[in-house]
């Protein structure tokens, strides 16, 4: 990445706050779908933090994936059980709440003054920078063929396992003499077609 | 720009993508909760990749394959919560005790 430092302080600055306040809205959103738009972008953000790390095909993967297929198949859940009810208020539930956040506030300031605290090993070798796609490919097969067979075979096995879990066990069948159920009909049915040209018939105005 | 700065902001991901998953009543806000954690996993590889072993790139290899696991997860996640959503007919995660003595 050959910007000016300024500019990359200041583009961090701005994609991390996207990141962290967006990220805070899907968790603290009482609307799940403005949860799920905002997931799309805690996804797009972290891509471009991917970019400021010289890593344009891992960024390109992030949107392809995650924006373009996990995010979609979100919403497409919450479209299929989206059930308009108010969960049952639980006692002593903001008791949870604030044990939860004083966890992770904990955990946060753990994990801040390790990082702050270790002396990083900083390599000073130039980055590989657009050569990336060309690494990436020599070590997928190369020394790491295996895992990389191994996801193939797991994504053939998630792809199987998911269809078997969201089918219907069974399909009520449906007596040849009963009226069609209500929900199976379109509302811009199409009607009977008229020949075209032909002037239609009396009565039928 | 400094590793730790990745860094700091992959901890803050981390930790409310915890918060979420613990405190969320409905089962997609898990789901979206679980993403939250695996990027902020992925985060830490491609920093730890551009700074400590910017010839190698071994970090990014393992985000690639982050990203299909997190793929695959997640469209078994969702076919599961379609599954007990037809079966139990709500997606309060207070009521899915099933395996819960």
């Amino acid at each position: 990445m050959n910007l000016a430092e300024g500019v990359q302080i200041v583009s961090f600055g701005i994609l991390s706050l996207m990141v962290i306040g967006a990220a805070l809205g899907v968790v603290l959103l009482s609307n799940i779908v403005h949860s799920a738009f905002l997931l799309g972008m805690v996804f797009a953000s972290i891509s471009g933090l991917y970019i400021l790390l010289n890593a344009g095909f891992v960024a390109a993967a992030q949107i392809l994936v995650y924006v373009g297929a996990v995010n979609i198949l979100i919403l497409f859940g919450i479209m299929l059980v989206n059930k308009q009810q108010d969960f049952v208020p639980l006692p002593n539930a903001w008791l949870g709440k604030l044990a939860t956040a004083a966890v992770c506030g904990g955990l946060f300031a753990l994990l801040s003054t390790m990082v702050l605290g270790t002396t990083w090993a900083i390599s000073t070798e130039a980055a590989a920078g657009d050569g990336s796609v060309v690494l990436i490919g020599m070590h997928l097969f190369s020394d790491f063929l295996l895992p990389f067979e191994l996801a193939s075979v797991l994504l053939l096995i998630a792809l199987v396992g998911a269809i078997i879990l969201a089918r219907r066990e069974f399909i009520p069948d449906e007596q040849p003499g009963d009226p069609q159920p209500e929900g199976l009909k379109l509302p811009e049915r199409p009607r009977d077609l008229v020949a075209v040209g032909s002037a239609p018939p009396d009565g039928d105005a | 720009m400094q590793l730790e700065y990745f860094l700091i902001v992959a901890a803050a991901l981390f930790c409310v993508g915890i918060y979420g998953l613990v405190t969320s009543r409905n089962v997609i806000r898990v789901l979206m909760s679980i993403e939250l954690m695996l990027n902020a996993v992925n985060i830490n590889l491609m920093a730890f990749s551009n700074y400590l072993d910017p010839q190698d790139i071994k970090g990014q290899v393992f985000s690639v394959f982050v990203i299909t696991i997190a793929a695959a997860e997640a469209a078994v996640g969702l076919a599961i919560v379609l599954s007990i959503y037809r079966n139990r007919d709500t997606v309060d995660m207070e009521q899915f005790n099933l395996l819960k003595w």
